[in-house]
């Protein structure tokens, strides 16, 4: 950045700025045809309405897109197995609090072994990343294949139910808590994530290791162990939000739980305005993209869209999208700001 | 430090190896449930299957076991393809090497069987499909298919909910009776079927008035999110249609949460499909009202038209299973009996 004077900065170019206005372009269209679509009333004792709806449901895509910004950032490659692993992880969580009326381990056991779980597939990722240098695609393909088959042995190939009430309060509402769970739970994981790498050194290592990973081993940083980190750390973001889903449920269906979402997880951080190369990044642009995608899926529901249609309104916003970012509009949009500020700047002249 | 290292790259590997190793002596190609005696009057069928990914196909998977017992008169052998078409081709292939009596294909895809059928045609084998049909411009190259009439079952669920709503003492032919369903994955054929079944006959009551039809994707987790959504767009829903026994799970789920009610002592009626097993236990807790059956026991259908083809008679080309209807006050009697 030429720009250092951070005072002058128009708001334009802060680089959460397209990323809301994205956002924002997806609500306003509510606005026009959904005329209730931010009414929110109490029902039940909870807050209720299509907004409370989009942050309920995006949660599980935020922690993915945490996770997967850090990857990104750091190896300049994505994760592609972080849905299968949110099926492991919620299998292995069900099948260790078993189908009974009670649970057969505590509670806090089996989440316990899901986050397991969950790091030690980051671990097979970031080692193989970071240590064997295998493509992040390639390495992670392995888990996107073997995951949902692992996840089917733990469960038996069964559709396992829980029964006590309790196990559904992570992923739907604790009784007298007048918002979702889930809610809590990402802006809980997102703020810590956020003062580690804003307070400590870590988000700068991540983001130099991105840059170029060479020269920041050369300079000291050990760029394996940071890459490596990042996979665990995403690895677990997985589990967490298979631990939601399978909540959300109160079932493990190894087939369905998180089924695509790597590609979601994948758009949230590239709507977010981050560079899928490495490097430079924003946690909350991905923040902001994971509730993009959720708050258009919303939209569209509302908008009582047929199913059949869906896949083509999703495809077109998201082109429109991806491209307003694109550097080479970018670029367009400031020739055509430099031709009109020169143009008034000699119109200023010729008025003296 | 570093022979630290490799010794944990070593586990590792190790690690995957075992995993990926696990995984692959699950495959568990072909396995014989039959005696191996060959001359000794057997009828030898070989069973092709798609795999073991639901408690349907399990199902589906016990009753031709069961049915097909030496008792019977069968050597039965069946190869379970996890969900790959090629494992499919090939097991086709190794039974005509074998040279069964009958083959049974249920199909993973739709598409592309025309090769291979053609070799079972040219050996002599009759190829009876269950569950799935083909694609194929040449009939001839199965004798029979064997499957559920998805139209059908959406032609049950009008009565059925006709008759759910007589049972709350609501006339089903008075007053708006609105109604949302939430579909299946879009162009699947149980999909299609149920959808365009549904809707043609529930013209008998034009008072019926269908809201609004979003796909859940047969999964419990789309389908609350979807319901959530019908919840606030219309406040007084009086019906939901659930093309599957997960989404109709995922609609009560957010219809309780909305803090309304449903079931037969509720305000709104569910009526779902399939009849799984927790379905029984969802109509059990009074959260639903009806589910129409999808049968996966073709094993006795199937030993039929076997039985019926020894006998050098002719077979329908197309048989349908047998379905009921499960209503919530018969499930506590019912469930015992349910196999899936």
């Amino acid at each position: 950045m030429k720009n250092l004077n951070i005072f002058k900065k128009p708001i334009y170019q802060y680089s959460l700025f397209l990323p809301i206005v994205c956002l924002l372009l997806v609500l306003i269209v509510n606005l026009i045809q959904t005329p209730n679509f931010f009414k929110i009333t109490v029902q039940n004792g909870v807050l209720y309405g299509f907004i409370i709806d989009i942050l309920n449901r995006s949660s599980g895509l935020v922690i993915l897109a945490v996770g997967m910004t850090l990857v990104v950032a750091s190896s300049g490659g994505t994760d592609i197995s972080v849905g299968a692993v949110s099926a492991l992880a919620g299998a292995v969580c069900i099948a260790a609090l078993g189908t009974g009326a009670t649970y057969n381990v505590p509670y806090i056991v089996s989440i316990l072994l899901a986050l397991i779980m969950g790091m030690a597939c980051g671990t097979v990722n970031g080692y193989l990343v970071s240590y064997m240098k295998v493509q992040p695609m390639v390495a992670t393909l392995i888990l996107f294949t073997a995951g949902r088959g692992i996840a089917q042995l733990v469960t038996g190939s069964f559709i396992l139910y829980v029964k006590p009430e309790q196990f559904g309060y992570l992923g739907n509402f604790i009784p007298g808590v007048p918002l979702p769970t889930p809610f809590f739970v990402a802006a809980f994981l997102v703020f810590i994530t956020w003062i580690v790498l804003d307070k400590t050194p870590l988000g700068m290592y991540i983001q130099s290791v991105g840059i170029n990973r060479d020269a920041s081993r050369l300079v000291g940083l050990n760029s394996k162990l940071i890459i490596f980190f990042t996979y665990v750390f995403c690895g677990m973001c997985a589990a967490i939000t298979g631990l939601i889903s399978v909540s959300r449920t109160m079932s493990i269906d190894a087939n369905n739980v998180g089924l695509y979402t790597e590609l979601d997880a994948i758009l949230a951080v590239a709507i977010g305005g981050n560079s899928l190369r490495g490097g430079k990044f924003s946690l909350f642009g991905s923040v902001i993209g994971a509730i993009t995608i959720q708050a258009l899926t919303t939209t569209l529901y509302a908008m009582q869209v047929s199913a059949d249609q869906i896949p083509l309104y999703k495809a077109v916003v998201v082109i429109i999208i991806v491209s307003l970012q694109s550097p080479v509009v970018l670029k367009w949009f400031k020739t055509i700001k430099g031709k009109l500020s020169t143009r008034s700047h000699q119109m200023v002249k010729e008025a003296k | 430090m570093n022979r630290f290292k490799k010794i944990i790259s070593l586990m590792l590997i190790l690690a995957l190896g075992i995993v990926l190793g696990a995984c692959g002596s699950g495959s568990g190609d072909t396995s014989s449930k039959g005696s191996s005696g060959g001359g000794d009057g057997l009828i030898y069928v070989g069973f092709v299957q798609v795999g073991a990914e639901s408690d349907w196909r399990m199902a589906n998977t016990k009753s031709m076991q069961d049915t097909f017992t030496e008792e019977n008169g069968f050597k039965f052998e069946m190869v379970d393809a996890q969900q790959k078409t090629d494992k499919q081709i090939t097991a086709i292939r190794d039974f005509i090497q074998k040279d069964v009596d009958y083959i049974v294909l249920a199909p993973n895809t739709e598409a592309g069987w025309d090769t291979v059928l053609g070799e079972a045609k040219e050996a002599g084998i009759p190829v009876i499909i269950v569950d799935r049909m083909i694609q194929t411009n040449d009939d001839s190259l199965f004798t029979a298919w064997v499957g559920s009439n998805f139209k059908q079952e959406g032609y049950d669920a009008v009565d059925a909910l006709a008759k759910a709503l007589e049972n709350k003492g609501i006339s089903p032919t008075e007053g708006e009776i609105k109604i949302v369903t939430l579909q299946g994955t879009m162009g699947s054929s149980a999909q299609i079927g149920r959808t365009d079944g549904f809707e043609e006959k529930m013209k008998e009551y034009p008072n019926w008035k269908m809201l609004d039809r979003q796909s859940g994707d047969f999964t419990q987790e789309k389908g609350q999110e979807v319901m959530e959504s019908f919840l606030k767009s219309y406040p007084d829903i009086d019906v939901v249609i659930a093309e599957n026994d997960n989404m109709a799970f995922g609609a009560i789920n957010a219809i309780k949460t909305a803090g309304k009610t449903c079931g037969p002592e509720g305000d709104i009626t569910i009526v779902s499909f399939d009849a799984v097993k927790a379905a029984f236990e969802s109509m059990i807790a009074g959260d639903m009202d009806v589910s129409v059956e999808c049968n996966p026991l073709h094993g006795p259908r199937v030993k039929g038209l076997i039985e019926k083809l020894e006998a050098g008679e002719d077979v329908d080309k197309i048989a349908y299973v047998e379905e009921e209807v499960f209503y919530a006050k018969d499930a506590a009697d019912i469930i015992e009996s349910r196999e899936y």
